[in-house]
């Protein structure tokens, strides 16, 4: 679980990092993730895993529609302006997607990988295992594509000081577009794999984002690998809380972990500033 | 500047009253009602705001039907006044149900109160209600402490989850004479709202009474994204009956988790909430196979009663789907309402009351197995009775009390791997 709470928050890491916006529709655009391979299941019998790479240019496109659409006008905005208009888009996609699909749970069933692998008495979904094979896959390719391409580095620079990077003759506009169709893409990839094991309806989002805000405050706020890190540790945590001590307990590990943090490195564990 | 706002006020003050005084004109009742309609219970809420418009319908307009009140044009007690209900979506939240209320009784102005699903949501409603002197009707929620508390205001058409319970160890207990085998150990995961907390605390004192020892007590946190170190614990308790109260999408969480980390208790019988969703039999499938869950309402019990479907045919049209538990409930409670108002002959708060506490509806007149809605005097309805309900073959199936059973029980639960 810990890789797909990574993944989630590599892209909401990536925006925040890139332009010192929180999305507050991340957990929205997993929903749409998760809904678009609902679909593309339900009507067309595609496995979420198959239409993996559909739901990743959708997601994308969202997020470049985001950034040309709504974000753009906001970047110097003041901070409370920025957080009405990614919460606005938050509560509008949320509405949007009861409206149109209704209010209840879907599930999809029979997916491709099923069943579970038995390995020293202990238990593990196979969905599980190649959802997070799957994210660290995705994460090894985000990661190489932010430091060993030249798009990459622009990003980065622009992530850097933003004035430098246009200066250098970086189109920071499109680095920004970019930076958006990126997390849309993460989060496209981690709600295709999470429509493998769990179930999909419109407020579903919500906890693994807030999960995703822990995860990134944990590794650093715009640090893509730390984030990694940050996912991992609240997966792990939570699932170690429960098992040794109560279960309703398990999410004060997780948060404890997260103020402690906060409180003794406030840029996360890795991060730089 | 402030004189142009007061005078802009004052005209929109006024313009209300004009609006708002032919309207009164016809003698209407108004009934607040709240549900979820948005939040993970959201398609529960629409369910039942379905049944409760179906049953304003019935009462404003002529049906041939045996349900109080459905043969003649609104309440004749009042003249023929219609009802109309005004609904708010309290998104499952206690503070904003609470606030709801408020603003319903003062602004709306109603004449009762009608809802709210959630039991920590209705708790906070009665406490409006109470404060205000409105009366309120709830049809669903089923924390035992509700009716306890003795609230003046506060009354319950549908069973709660010592009625529940009781059931369900009843049940447990006349399984182990007909099969003639042995059940040593419980184990109890509930939800951490009122609901789960409630209903795990009636399950635990009911198992020492009888004997059983509750091998593992898990309470988890709703909206849960993971169940696995739960589903993990219960494991290792390995107790022979399993009792969850979940509600919907948590349920379907657990089975899946189950089904994933290889849990299957010989006996599952769930408090109703997620097992009782039509929705989550339709996508379990067969994972939800040989599951209990107690239940108040059965759409299998219509050979016995036509009249089920007569009032499913008529849901069908508005809410799109088979009538199911929650909404059948919210159904019956809405027409012991609009009795009572009619009876009292006035929209009186008091005479309201009166007339709720005297309220004797015949079972003829229901579409529950119950033996009547008469309320004691605490607002509890004491002509409750409680059923199980078995998934066989992917529909529920009454199989206990024995007597009103439709199909026998399945027992053990397929282990993961004899499924399908």
């Amino acid at each position: 679980m810990g890789l797909v709470y990574a993944l989630i928050a590599a892209g909401l890491s990536l925006i925040f990092g890139l332009m010192e916006i929180v999305n507050f529709a991340h957990g929205e655009m997993l929903m749409l993730a998760m809904f678009a391979s609902f679909w593309t299941w339900a009507l067309w019998g595609l496995d979420p895993l198959l239409s993996l790479p559909l739901t990743a240019g959708l997601l994308a496109a969202l997020g470049w529609a985001t950034y040309r659409g709504l974000v753009r006008f906001i970047l110097d905005a003041p901070m409370l302006a920025q957080i009405f208009a990614t919460f606005g888009l938050a509560v509008f996609l949320r509405s949007g997607a009861q409206a149109l699909w209704g209010a209840d749970f879907h599930l999809v069933k029979d997916p491709l990988v099923e069943g579970r692998l038995v390995a020293a008495g202990v238990f593990v979904g196979l969905p599980q295992l190649v959802a997070s094979g799957g994210a660290l896959l995705a994460f090894g390719l985000l990661y190489l594509f932010i430091t060993r391409t030249e798009t990459g580095l622009a990003l980065q620079a622009t992530a850097q000081d933003r004035q430098a990077a246009s200066l250098m003759g970086i189109d920071t506009q499109r680095m920004f577009a970019l930076g958006w169709a990126i997390g849309g893409a993460c989060v496209g990839v981690a709600g295709g794999l999470l429509t493998t094991f769990f179930y999909v309806f419109p407020e579903v989002g919500a906890p693994f984002a807030l999960l995703a805000y822990v995860a990134v405050a944990l590794g650093g706020f715009g640090n893509v690998p730390a984030t990694l890190a940050g996912g991992v540790v609240v997966g792990l945590v939570e699932v170690l809380g429960g098992l040794l001590f109560d279960p309703s307990l398990k999410l004060i590990g997780v948060f404890g972990l997260y103020l402690v943090v906060v409180l003794w490195r406030p840029q996360g564990l890795f991060g730089r500033f | 500047m402030t004189r142009l706002w007061l005078s802009v006020l004052a005209i929109i003050a006024v313009a209300t009253a004009l609006i708002g005084a032919p309207a009164a004109q016809p003698k209407e009742v108004v009934i607040g009602v709240l549900y979820p309609l948005s939040g993970n219970a959201a398609q529960v809420g629409i369910d039942c705001v379905n049944a409760v418009k179906l049953g304003a319908e019935i009462v404003n307009a002529r049906h041939q039907l045996d349900v109080p009140l459905a043969r003649g044009e609104g309440l004749p007690g009042l003249g023929g006044a219609r009802i109309r209900v005004v609904v708010v979506d309290h998104q499952g939240k206690p503070d904003l149900g609470q606030a709801e209320a408020e603003r319903l009784v003062t602004q709306e102005k109603v004449h009762a109160l009608f809802g709210a699903y959630f039991s920590g949501v209705t708790q906070t409603i009665a406490q409006v209600a109470e404060r205000n002197g409105v009366p309120h009707l709830n049809a669903e929620s089923s924390s035992p402490a509700l009716t306890e508390r003795g609230l003046k205001w506060f009354f319950r058409t549908s069973p709660h989850d010592g009625h529940f319970s009781q059931a369900m160890f009843d049940f447990m207990r006349d399984l182990e004479k007909r099969r003639g085998m042995k059940i040593k150990s419980v184990a109890i995961m509930h939800e951490a709202t009122q609901f789960g907390s409630d209903s795990a605390k009636v399950q635990e004192e009911l198992a020492r009474k009888a004997g059983y020892e509750v091998a593992v007590k898990i309470t988890y946190r709703d909206k849960a994204t993971s169940l696995d170190a739960e589903v993990a614990r219960l494991k290792a308790a390995n107790a022979d009956v399993f009792l969850p109260s979940s509600y919907t999408n948590d349920a379907i969480l657990f089975v899946r988790t189950a089904k994933k980390l290889d849990y299957s208790p010989k006996l599952l019988i769930a408090q109703n909430a997620g097992w009782t969703d039509p929705t989550f039999v339709k996508e379990m499938g067969a994972d939800a196979e040989g599951h209990i869950t107690r239940a108040p309402f059965a759409l299998d019990m219509a050979a016995k009663k036509p009249m089920i479907t007569q009032v499913n045919e008529l849901f069908r049209k508005t809410g799109g789907r088979d009538i199911s538990d929650a909404p059948a409930r919210a159904f019956t409670g809405f027409m012991t309402l609009a009795d009572a108002i009619n009876r009292a002959g006035s929209t009186d708060p008091e005479a309201i009351r009166k007339a709720l506490v005297a309220t004797n509806i015949p079972p003829e007149q229901l579409i529950m197995p119950w033996t009547g809605v008469k309320f004691d005097e605490k607002g509890q309805n004491s002509g409750v009775r409680a059923i199980l309900q078995q998934v066989q073959k992917g529909t529920y199936v009454t199989i206990y009390p024995f007597e009103l059973a439709a199909a026998d029980v399945v027992y053990p639960l397929p282990a993961w791997k004899d499924r399908k």
